[in-house]
């Protein structure tokens, strides 16, 4: 049952919660280490492996082979918020998850939680593919849970919402992915719990069952009054399900306050090209083959460097690529990306977006942007895949931050207004007639 | 903020075990479920069965009656071989199969307990119901022979003493759990332990009046034997249904202590690694 808080009362409370792992493969090593270990701790001294721990930071071979997967973590989560967790791999926000759900413990701090808590990490834990669904929806309920009365009451709920009810009673090794997705999260969704947590379970499934299942998680934490944590990538979800979002960065809380401000702290953190001249490091890139790299990205106008532009300026835009082997096929894309990290549109080196023949050795675009941007900020997303295959080359993510200002450069152009409305000022001829 | 009052309070430093009574209680529909699914799963799509459940019992009694009765003539202590064998084997197996399911319990629940969180005990405890219940079946089968014998030979008889079983299960079942949930935390970490245990529960088998009445030996191994924990209750066990073995008070003192010991340090153990083996698994 739902116990009914008073207004503003805390339901998770995180104090100075910090995470250790222990890196390297367990062998004959370790066990003399834990056997020091233990006796170091008998004897009430300190653990002689936590001392020298650090910061993770995945690109670095670190000395030692402790890590601080959080460090140091406190916040406050009201009841009835929903709040988002935000930041890049290896920030923190699964291990955060895991020790709010109980799955592991904390090295250090505590955590005080309010109500009950309903995790879901994962859809579809300890479904037995030999069981049928209905067995299964009660298996997994159980797990999660809940009382057989409660999953018996629900049952049609259940399944109505998971959308296979013919295939109810057939052993789930028969079904397709999307139908043991569906049924999956049909169960958790109709959990009674106070606190929700979720990973990012959304990214299975397709367009549409995705958007029913943020439509039932707005459901539950708008008129539920559910408390929701939830852990994204993606920053049009966590604009849409949470109020406040926590942003992530190498184990330590880097903001914390209104998702519209975290998100911009957080895509304008990761702009590359907002310092310097533009240089992409190397393994910076999120995926892809290899065969070509994005070597340089950089907004320029008067033959520099700049962030800012007035309204109605065309920034010209500097992309190099460095091609190792010869590609005949490239197909290269220039997103422009809003700052909830949405594509508002994408460019291509020719007009009707198809592919281009690179031999081995650099190259350099100039990109003039002939549209004009309204005020507001963007960052750029660059992709480059095989046109026939559509498999990635290389991609990198949130280069080049670029402001649009307010004021125009000339009296001719000027933008008055406090809002802003849209991203682009369309192209439109207007006959003005007295009648 | 006003004091609250917390219904979950997650402490680094707490280094107790975190399962109770009432939070177990709490999941007792799991149990249930997860029983049912062991003993569905393991008959789904098979032609026999559940007769399953009788054939391997059937066949290892013919197998041993041959080897040890009639190739080593060993002793029988006076019991119908078949029985002597099959009330052997039963509560041996149940004691191996239960030990060597809950030592692999962590491990192989790995991925489950990496995403989601509940009692981790009732784990081990559904496989202790799963195998009582096969137990019971096997027992079955024990007592439509035992029954045939009482009727056809004078040899046997019943008495009070056969309301020992449930005590005798309870005692196995104590001593299982211990040990496979002692080998389960350990295993986490160092797997040696895990084939280590394969081959002591081999020996074990040896080392326990199974295929031998206790009677039958003496001098330092009939000591070594009367070590074992589980010596007592497979001699306990024959004499709850014939009438037989060898046993002294001090015996049977040593056997309950030893019980206690095996289930306190097995359950200490899991609960002091369950909180965290999924970061070193």
């Amino acid at each position: 049952m739902l116990t009914q808080f008073s207004l503003m009362s805390v339901a998770i409370s995180i104090e100075n919660v910090s995470k250790a792992y222990q890196l390297g493969v367990f062998n004959t090593g370790s066990f003399s280490n834990d056997i020091s270990r233990w006796w170091a701790l008998k004897r009430g001294k300190e653990d002689p492996f936590l001392k020298i721990g650090e910061e993770n930071d995945r690109t670095k071979k670190g000395s030692s082979n402790v890590v601080w997967s959080l460090r140091d973590i406190s916040a406050q989560v009201e009841q009835g918020d929903s709040v988002g967790i935000i930041g890049r791999n290896g920030a923190g926000k699964s291990t955060l998850l895991k020790i709010l759900s109980q799955v592991t413990h904390p090295t250090t701090g505590h955590i005080k939680i309010k109500g009950k808590v309903a995790s879901l990490l994962e859809v579809g834990t300890g479904f037995h593919p030999e069981l049928t669904g209905r067995e299964n929806v009660f298996l997994n309920g159980a797990i999660l849970g809940m009382r057989h009365q409660e999953i018996k009451k629900k049952f049609d709920e259940i399944v109505d919402f998971s959308g296979v009810e013919r295939y109810i009673d057939t052993p789930v090794k028969r079904y397709s992915s999307g139908m043991f997705v569906r049924l999956a999260f049909a169960v958790a969704a109709h959990l009674e719990s106070d606190i929700l947590i979720v990973d990012e379970v959304l990214a299975v499934g397709d367009a549409d069952f995705q958007k029913k299942c943020i439509g039932k998680m707005n459901q539950l934490g708008h008129t539920g009054g559910r408390t929701i944590i939830f852990v994204s990538h993606h920053m049009p979800t966590i604009k849409a399900l949470c109020k406040k979002t926590i942003f992530l960065e190498k184990g330590k809380v880097h903001s914390f306050g209104e998702t519209g401000d975290t998100i911009s702290t957080y895509l304008s953190a990761y702009s590359l090209a907002k310092t310097g001249d533009g240089y992409i490091p190397k393994g910076i890139s999120l995926h892809g083959s290899g065969e070509v790299r994005f070597t340089r990205f950089l907004p320029y106008k008067d033959e520099q460097g700049c962030e800012d532009f007035f309204f109605g300026e065309k920034p010209t835009l500097l992309i190099e690529i460095e091609v190792f082997t010869d590609v005949s096929d490239a197909s290269i894309g220039l997103h422009i990306i809003n700052v909830l990290g949405d594509t508002i549109t994408m460019a291509a080196p020719n007009e009707n977006y198809k592919s281009i023949s690179l031999e081995k050795g650099k190259y350099e675009f100039e990109v003039s942007l002939e549209e004009v941007l309204m005020p507001g900020e963007y960052s750029f997303n660059l992709t480059i895949s095989k046109y026939n295959t559509g498999s990635d080359i290389d991609s990198v993510e949130s280069v080049g931050t670029i402001r649009i200002l307010r004021d125009s450069i000339d009296h001719d152009l000027d933008y008055p207004w406090a809002t802003v409305h849209g991203y682009f000022k369309p192209r439109t001829s207007w006959k003005t007639k007295r009648i | 903020m006003n004091e609250q009052t917390w219904d979950l309070v997650i402490d680094a430093d707490d280094k107790r075990g975190r399962a109770s009574f009432k939070k177990i209680w709490q999941y007792r529909d799991l149990l249930k479920l997860l029983v049912r699914r062991d003993f569905v799963a393991f008959y789904k799509q098979t032609i026999l069965g559940p007769i399953w459940f009788f054939i391997r019992p059937i066949v290892a009694t013919i197998v041993y009656f041959f080897i040890f009765g009639k190739v080593a003539g060993l002793s029988t202590d006076g019991v119908p071989p078949v029985l002597f064998y099959l009330s052997g084997l039963m509560i041996w197996s149940y004691f191996t199969e239960t030990v060597t399911k809950c030592s692999g319990v962590l491990l192989e629940n790995a991925a489950m307990f990496g995403k989601v969180y509940f009692p981790r005990l009732i784990m081990p405890l559904s496989i202790v119901f799963s195998s009582m219940l096969r137990l019971g079946v096997q027992l079955l089968l024990l007592i439509l022979i035992f029954v045939y014998y009482l009727f056809t030979s004078d040899t046997i008889s019943l008495t009070p003493a056969i309301l020992l079983v449930p005590f005798l299960i309870i005692i196995v079942s104590f001593q299982a759990v211990g040990l496979g949930l002692l080998v389960a935390a350990i295993a986490t970490k160092y797997r040696d332990f895990s084939m280590l245990l394969g081959y002591i529960l081999q020996l074990g088998l040896f080392l326990a009046p199974v295929v031998f009445p206790l009677s039958s030996i003496s001098g330092k191994f009939k000591l070594m034997v009367s070590f074992n924990p589980m010596t007592f209750p497979i001699e306990l066990f024959r004499h709850a249904f014939f009438g037989t073995g060898s046993f002294s008070t001090m015996n049977i003192l040593y056997m309950i202590i030893a019980t206690v010991i095996m289930l306190f340090v097995g359950v200490y153990a899991f609960n002091k690694y369950e909180k965290t083996f999924v970061d070193t698994i």
